[in-house]
């Protein structure tokens, strides 16, 4: 049965009005709302189409009176934010989403209309470690807690949000955890870390990446708000990427610094509102993340479209390459045909001067 | 009426001539170095899940090995026909050395002297990809964290998965105790073969014991560096550098036969007592090669 009225949360951004849109566009659901504390830009209240947008703040007991007086069946919580500076600083973010998350689940608690919530939650919650295993299962646990910012604060709203099920037992659960997001239209953190024309990086580490295409991330926020899965799910594009080979392919350069340098390279660039270096990112960075689809597959029955490597290839259409892959392969292209004349020159004068023996001709008969 | 017998009167003549293969000339070489510089500074290569990235391995990596199995170790394989060509396994081996070269010369032995030429899949400890540069390069070798997940995974995808139980106790033991096996962890290899009906290849390794005769333990250094131990060897921290340079004892690695584990079933896995069991078969069944293997080499430096 689709959902007749859902409430999107976190709008404003493109994700968020992106599934807004999608729903909005779905007949067969009678009203979406959206909400966020910052009005939509223009072009995207455009796209927005007949969602009604709610300045409201989670924080604020005021979303309980939205919720019940809409009569919502289903929220889709998307205001978490990854990063300090999207929100004005860690206090804030943390209080967004945490105190936000808290304020939302209290609201849907006491509203009995509400009968499916959708999280989207991270594969940060894993953490990431040298001592975590290559590919992480939805069973498994992060063996380190991640210490703070955006991971410690998944792994708090996963944790409310498991309470709230408990508690409303009649109420779908569906918690999506998303590896990194890329693609031409979004904005996340890795699409601005790999945009500096010179990457820094942890000198001696190579995180292992997993990606997961726009487009496949509104698919399945799509198929999770109108289907039926209960459950926590692994969402990411099938095979990954070094960071080093991700920064080659997209034609950036690579900076390996020792970690300390590292750091304050962060600091002196959070200063700025450039990218984001906190110190989960960094052990991100280090080790990178791999999560197990399968259950996204069978159970939850969606195949992304778009494997690591396409996504990427996509991402890369919209960026200038610093280093032009067709460059590199020209120029390597053009020594390797040098080198097979001066080879085959080389060849001919040394037939010419030491000939090789024929094959021996006939042999003279012998007697067996 | 018998058959008249053919008799070949002139043997030597049935055999075509073939020109010797050339090896491959410079500019062949030169060529393929400039295809593999084009494919790393594009990034169009591919790696696993586990951060195995064969094109480095093949290229850079094992050519790097080759020569030391070649040439310094001298390194023998035995029973290679006991590896399985296409399915998965788990090779336990015992440890020695100080510096984990056996894991390396193991790894060239599967692929160069296998006629599959098996990738072998190392599990290793979490301190080695804490290490910056180190744990990077051991997970582009293939190798990945000793835990039961990722071996089980491993197993599953019908790779060859390589691991020593013994762990740093086994490669950091003094040089009098050489060739005697150290105990065998906890047995989450056999849990791991189990779940997986894996069968479990026994592997014994001559000649890594003298490569670092380690004489010694700096505790104090070892407990600064927060390293296991500090290896103190006739030639090492004495000769400064050159003292890194592994003596060039003669090698030879056996493969003994599989012990099938598929007959007991995954869920023999939580039978601890099996386990046990299993876990001292593989133990005396490599310690058992290794003293064959001993009596078998004629000298420890010779040919």
């Amino acid at each position: 049965m689709p959902p007749a009225v859902v409430l999107v949360t976190g709008v404003s951004r493109w994700l968020g009005g992106a599934l807004a849109a999608e729903l909005a566009a779905d007949p067969a659901i009678e009203r979406v709302i959206g909400v966020d504390t910052v009005p939509p830009s223009p072009a995207m209240l455009r796209r927005l189409g007949r969602t009604e947008f709610v300045r409201a703040d989670i924080r604020n007991p005021l979303i309980g009176k939205v919720i019940a007086a809409a009569s919502v069946d289903t929220v889709v919580h998307m205001n978490i934010s990854s990063t300090p500076a999207g929100s004005g600083g860690r206090v804030p973010m943390k209080e967004l989403n945490v105190i936000g998350t808290m304020q939302l689940l209290a609201a849907c608690q006491r509203t009995p209309s509400v009968r499916r919530f959708v999280l989207k939650s991270t594969s940060a919650v894993y953490g990431a470690s040298s001592r975590d295993p290559a590919v992480f299962t939805e069973n498994m646990q992060a063996r380190q807690v991640p210490s703070g910012g955006f991971a410690k604060d998944s792994v708090d709203i996963e944790g409310y949000v498991r309470s709230f099920a408990r508690r409303r037992p009649d109420v779908d659960v569906a918690v999506l955890r998303f590896t990194n997001f890329i693609g031409p239209r979004i904005d996340s953190l890795l699409t601005g870390f790999l945009r500096m024309p010179l990457v820094p990086t942890a000198l001696g580490y190579d995180a292992r990446v997993q990606l997961l295409h726009e487009d496949d991330a509104l698919s399945v926020l799509t198929r999770a708000t109108t289907g039926d899965f209960t459950g926590t799910v692994n969402v990411g594009g099938e095979g990954t990427l070094l960071l080093s080979q991700a920064i080659r392919r997209l034609g950036r350069l690579e900076l390996p610094l020792p970690t300390p340098a590292l750091g304050s390279v962060g600091r002196l660039s959070r200063r700025f509102g450039f990218v984001d270096y906190s110190p989960e990112q960094m052990r991100f960075l280090n080790f990178g993340r791999v999560v197990d689809t399968t259950r996204l597959r069978t159970e939850f029955g969606y195949t992304p479209r778009y494997t690591t490597a396409a996504a990427l290839a996509d991402y890369a259409r919209t960026l200038p390459p610093v280093v032009d892959p067709s460059a590199v392969r020209s120029v390597t292209g053009g020594l390797r045909s040098l080198v097979t004349t001066v080879g085959d020159a080389a060849g001919a004068v040394e037939r010419r001067l030491r000939p090789v023996p024929p094959p021996p001709g006939l042999r003279a008969v012998r007697d067996a | 009426m018998p058959e008249a017998r053919v008799i070949q009167l002139r043997p030597d003549d049935d055999e075509r001539f073939v020109p010797v293969a050339s090896p491959p000339g410079w500019e062949e070489q030169l060529a393929g170095g400039l295809q593999f510089l084009e494919r790393r500074l594009t990034g169009e290569y591919d790696t696993d899940e586990f951060g195995f990235d064969p094109d480095l391995a093949d290229h850079v990596l094992l050519p790097v090995l080759r020569p030391f199995f070649r040439k310094w170790f001298r390194v023998e394989t035995i029973g290679l026909e006991n590896v399985p060509s296409d399915s998965g396994a788990l090779v336990v081996a015992n440890h020695s050395g100080t510096v984990p070269v056996d894991a390396l010369m193991t790894t060239v032995a599967l692929h160069d002297e296998h006629p599959a030429s098996r990738r072998f899949r190392l599990l290793g400890a979490d301190l080695v990809f804490e290490i910056p540069l180190i744990g990077a390069m051991a997970r582009k070798l293939g190798a990945t964290l000793a835990c039961n997940e990722d071996a089980e995974r491993l197993l599953t995808e019908g790779e060859l998965v390589g691991v020593f139980p013994e762990g740093f106790k086994g490669i950091g033991k003094p040089f009098r105790e050489r060739y005697t096996l150290q105990r065998f962890g906890r047995g989450g290899f056999v849990s791991a073969a189990l779940r997986t009906g894996a069968p479990i290849i026994p592997c014994a390794i001559v000649g890594a014991e003298e490569i670092y005769p380690m004489i010694g333990n700096a505790r104090t250094a070892a407990r600064l560096l927060g390293v296991p131990y500090f290896p103190i060897t006739p030639t090492f921290p004495l000769l400064g550098p050159l003292g890194l340079v592994p003596l060039p004892s003669k090698w030879l690695i056996a493969f003994g036969e599989p012990i099938e584990t598929a007959s007991y079933g995954p869920a023999a896995a939580e039978d601890p007592m099996l386990v046990f069991n299993l876990t001292d078969q593989v133990r005396e069944t490599i310690q058992h090669s290794l003293y064959q293997l001993l009596l078998r080499r004629r000298s420890v430096f010779g040919s």
